[in-house]
């Protein structure tokens, strides 16, 4: 061999250690995300992925016969595992239970694998130089190419490729290196079969190319890229697309696309939709709250110490289980669907209000009403003076209700249609406004069928402390600033959803 | 083409012939897949040809009671003619239904926790005009109030949700029953020029001041020129104007076919006319909101016959009415109780005939020796109604699910979703899929009707609506088919004002007509407008 293919051969030994250490952070990444406790996650991923790598290397023993031949097939076999490994990893924790199996196995296998290359490269390499030469070469580029790993993956790979495309990138890469060796290192392996390995390797480049660039059709890569963050958590529900991100400032929720909640502000939302009812309220019982499938809304009627029910109807399980088992929501809820005093009923709100049963008798002292957006119909009809008048029959005398109503300053026919439709059921309205900074200013209304109080809302010792409330603040927002002033637009009813015409056009004019 | 050489045809042919040109897409044309349970239903011909043959019934009665009234027929006309009657004070009478279950077409059915419609499945609000019906709608608790310009307000629960209606053209759901994806300018112009005409006919009052088309029709207009437009076709009408665009015909084409199973080239002008002209207040205004419930009209029928529970009775065919209307004497009822195979003979001062008018001639002794209507004139349509359970929502493309779906260029009148109303818009439910059978002579759609099997028409249904959900046989659970071999009469040309017509709705001494086939439309107001009449006739006599 002459120095130009060693060359070569150093800079896959550059590649091949980037792409090892890139399998092993985005488990790492993706295990701390999915279950949250990066700590642990990451002390576990490398202490599995470093043994591992011992194992390969001391595997590597027992391989004698054509070495160069089983150098390809280890590239090919890592280029399929390490680059479907996050994909694969994104569907298994939506689907199965041992989810903590699938990951380590794959890690395990990683490193095994990874732990393969070294050993048999240097064993090729070892009869065109000299042994002291080759060790201080090959781990001079291994260490180089973990140190680019390091830091391409932070920097460049993770915000704007996403995991999933990085690691079906990185596969590929691995994949070149095989396919590249059928080449290089040509004048050692056998003629026999050496056709098909070719054909296999560019099959599997083939592969894991249509991957990357079919990828931008799946939804979850599209998503990605529309989300501007890498996905944590993807799931279909019969009901809707559950997608969870992560970046810097925190993790968010989205439902069919459409940001739900950033676990950086969300305080001041929940707060701000919470409080001004439960306040109002003296010493609530029992509490209603549709929509909110997070458990945060729930969380902060969980501070008022005179709660003996919370009843929670979110159409669904997917929602409501997520926010009961999915690590990182569960400690921004504080557990809250956890409580005992809490019952969730996944049904659609208007079909559940329409029914006679048990909980049909139960009158309740606060309703907060924490739906999407009325951007489709089967959620308008969750704004129309049907629904209202259904809600009613299920209040106790003098029972408050606070609604979240979209943004007053982007959607003014759309906010006022939602306080003018609860107007028309009968309810005494009080619409205000709270900054969110992922959402802009946000329209929320308190209602109540009995007389407004209006002496100042006292906040009771155990609600305190609020991270965003206070008794000034809470006033404020009442005080509707002068580009928020009242409409009259038509009403919603269930036979004319003017509010989802309303609702579209005002949205996609900013679009 | 008639029933034979239907039998004779191959599959691609039959469904092209019995669905239209939207089955022209179907490439290989391969079999869909059929669903997993079903059954073939009808109404009780069997009973229906027993009378006609006069056989099977002893005819030795086993007891004889008097009754003041007997209302021969439990559908909405016989039905409404028993509620007015009460309401005039008079309580002596009964109600004799031949099925087990009241309300002749505007029956419902159920699977499940889902109710659903085996027919008339709608009610337009109706105008503060027609007081009778809006005073059953107050007492229903569906109209709940008055506008100040004294319209009634109907519950909201009750009024169509929105969205009502939805029309697949071009592999594409789009909003409305106009095919507008792919309509040209013409088309459009077409569409403007028909509405405007049509407009002009809601405007118009005649020489004595009433709208030319109104609901119960006899509030509208008879004058010459209403009457003229009976004398032609839709299409014939259409024609004259020379709008040929393809997109307005077939709207046009559909509305006859849904209010009456009849194409343009059947209905008469004046009916399809009628159909866009009688549910506006005003031009330029909506129509009139839509009423409808989970099993249709099937609502009304439950109401009225739940409230005079105790003067109704199912399964009591009506097998003869013997009367002589030169004797100013009793008229004599014998019915058969299913039941018990026993047979009753009523003696009622007045009898309400209820039922279709050609089932007369075998129940009214004489009837034929009358000089009364021309019969053959009365025709009626065939039709067959499916209902298809759903394990869950087909997947969709473009505008979602509404109570209304229409499929453009098919033959078939789409489906309503059951569970619409109910505001269930996730997961199972039952869609209610409706043909008429446009055969010029009803006869031979009424052969093909009853020879064809239930695979057979399960594929029909299926071929339909794959058509527009690929994904359909997959979540198909359990179809149930329905075929109506007298489901409505046929508004064709010149029957609305035939004297046939006019006449039938004539008492014959004793025995008063009512039944929505007297008005030439099949709609719920006309045959609750002949109940009350009748009722109002035996009340003033």
């Amino acid at each position: 061999m002459n120095r130009a293919p060693l060359a070569s051969l150093y800079l896959n030994v550059l590649v091949i250690a980037t792409c090892g250490l890139i399998y092993e952070l985005l488990a790492g990444t993706l295990a701390s995300y999915l279950l949250g406790d990066s700590v642990t996650q990451f002390s576990l991923v490398i202490g599995v992925y470093l043994s591992a790598l011992g194992v390969g290397a001391w595997l590597s023993q027992y391989l004698h016969d054509n070495l160069a031949r089983t150098f390809i097939e280890v590239e090919l076999a890592l280029a399929l595992i390490g680059g479907l490994s996050a994909p694969l990893l994104f569907v298994a924790f939506a689907w199965i239970a041992w989810f903590n199996v699938a990951l380590f196995g794959m890690v395990f296998l990683i490193g095994v694998l990874v732990g393969l290359e070294l050993p048999l490269l240097m064993r090729i390499l070892k009869e065109h130089l000299d042994f002291s030469d080759l060790v201080s070469r090959v781990l001079t580029f291994d260490y180089i190419g973990a140190l680019v790993a390091s830091l391409l993956f932070p920097i460049l790979l993770v915000p704007h490729l996403g995991l999933v495309r990085t690691s079906l990138l990185f596969g590929i890469f691995n994949a070149l290196v095989g396919l590249w060796g059928t080449y290089l290192l040509r004048p050692i392996l056998s003629e026999r079969g050496l056709g098909a390995l070719r054909g296999r390797a560019i099959l599997v480049v083939g592969l894991l190319v249509v991957g990357l660039i079919k990828a931008d059709t799946l939804t979850m890569i599209a998503e990605e890229t529309m989300l501007e963050s890498p996905i944590v958590y993807a799931r279909q529900t019969p009901y809707q697309r559950i997608v969870v991100t992560q970046n810097q400032r925190g993790f968010q929720l989205h439902l069919n696309g459409h940001l739900q909640f950033n676990s950086a502000d969300e305080y001041r939302y929940h707060e701000a939709l919470v409080h001004p009812a439960m306040l109002a309220c003296d010493s609530p019982k029992h509490v209603l709250v549709l929509g909110g499938g997070d458990g945060l809304a729930v969380r902060e009627v969980l501070k008022y110490p005179s709660i003996e029910s919370v009843t929670l109807v979110d159409i669904d399980p997917g929602m409501t289980q997520l926010a009961r088992t999915f690590p990182l929501l569960v400690e921004l809820n504080s557990s809250s669907l956890l409580d005992d005093r809490v019952k969730v009923i996944n049904r659609d709100a208007f079909v559940w209000l329409g029914e006679r049963s048990e909980t049909s008798e139960k009158k309740f002292d606060v309703v907060i009403i924490d739906f999407p957006d009325p951007g489709t119909y089967s959620v308008g009809k969750l704004y129309t003076t049907r629904f209202y008048r259904l809600l009613l029959e299920r209040l106790a005398i003098n029972a408050k209700l606070s609604i979240q109503c979209t943004s007053p300053l982007v959607a003014p026919n759309s906010y006022w249609c939602i306080i003018r439709t609860l107007e028309a059921t009968g309810f005494d309205v009080r619409p205000y406004c709270a900054s969110v900074p992922s959402f802009g200013v946000w329209g929320f209304a308190t209602a109540t069928m009995g007389q407004i109080a209006g002496k100042e809302i006292e906040f009771p010792e155990e609600v305190k402390p609020l991270r965003f409330l206070t008794p000034a603040v809470l006033q404020s927002m009442f005080e509707l600033p002068a580009d928020i002033t009242p409409r009259q637009p038509e009403l919603n009813h269930l036979n004319n959803q003017v509010l989802v015409r309303y609702y579209d056009q005002e949205w996609s004019r900013g679009e | 083409m008639n029933a034979t050489e239907m039998k004779r045809l191959n599959r691609r042919d039959l469904l092209a012939a019995l669905l239209g040109t939207s089955t022209l897409a179907l490439g290989g044309c391969s079999r869909v897949s059929l669903p997993p349970a079903g059954m073939l239903l009808s109404p009780d011909v069997l009973i229906g040809h027993k009378i006609r043959d006069k056989n099977a019934f002893s005819s030795r009665a086993k007891s004889r009671l008097q009754k003041q009234v007997v209302i021969v027929g439990g559908g909405i006309a016989g039905l409404s003619a028993a509620w007015r009657l009460l309401s005039l004070g008079i309580d002596d009478f009964v109600v004799l239904e031949m099925e087990s279950v009241f309300g002749g077409t505007s029956r419902g059915g159920e699977m499940g926790d889902f109710r659903f419609p085996w027919g008339a499945h709608y009610l337009p609000t109706p105008m503060k005009e027609n007081e009778t019906l809006i005073e059953l709608l107050k007492e229903m608790g569906v109209v709940v109030g008055v506008t100040p310009a004294g319209d009634p307000v109907i519950a909201e629960e009750f009024l169509c949700r929105d969205p009502q209606e939805r029309v697949f053209v071009e592999g594409e759901w789009i909003e409305g029953l106009y095919p507008a994806k792919g309509a040209s300018v013409d088309d459009l112009q077409q569409l403007k020029e028909f509405q405007g005409e049509i407009d002009k006919w809601i405007s118009a009052r005649d020489r004595l001041g009433r709208r030319m088309f109104a609901i119960p029709i006899a509030a509208g207009s008879d004058e010459e020129e209403v009457r003229l437009l009976d004398s032609i076709s839709m299409a014939t009408w259409m024609d004259q104007f020379g709008w040929t665009s393809s997109r307005l015909r077939w709207l046009v084409d559909y509305s006859c076919r849904d209010d009456y199973g009849l194409t343009i080239d059947q209905t008469s002008a004046w009916a399809g006319v009628f159909y866009f002209a009688s549910r506006n207040e005003k031009a330029n205004a909506s129509s009139q909101d839509v009423i409808t419930w989970p099993e249709g009209n099937a609502r009304i029928v439950d109401y009225l016959s739940n409230t005079m529970r105790d003067r109704v009775e199912h399964s009591h065919p009506v097998i003869a009415i013997e009367h002589d209307p030169k004797a100013d004497d009793s008229v004599r009822v014998l019915a058969w109780d299913k039941a018990n195979g026993t047979t009753f003979e009523f003696e009622a001062e007045r009898v309400i005939y209820a039922v279709p008018q050609f089932v007369a001639p075998y129940l009214i002794r004489d009837f034929s020796n009358e000089s009364r209507a021309n019969l053959s004139e009365f025709r009626y349509g065939a039709w067959l109604v499916a209902n298809i359970e759903l394990s869950d929502r087909p997947r969709e493309n473009g505008f979602p699910m509404c109570w209304d779906n229409v499929l453009y260029l098919s033959n078939s009148l789409g489906y309503v979703v059951s569970t619409h109303q109910m505001g269930i818009d996730d997961g199972p439910t039952v869609l209610t899929w409706y043909m008429p059978l446009l055969h010029d002579d009803a006869k031979v759609s009424r052969e093909q009707l009853m020879s064809m099997t239930w695979s057979d028409w399960a594929d029909v249904v299926m071929t339909d609506l794959t058509l527009a959900h690929p994904d359909l046989p997959l979540l198909v659970t359990r179809m149930d088919i329905m075929r109506w071999g007298h489901a409505m009469i046929q508004p064709r040309v010149g029957f609305v004002f035939n004297e046939a017509r006019e006449n039938a709705a004539k008492p014959l001494g004793r025995i008063h007509f009512a039944g929505t086939d007297l008005s030439g439309v099949a709609l719920m107001e006309e045959a609750f407008y002949h109940g009350v009449r009748a009722a109002d006739e035996c009340a003033r006599l």
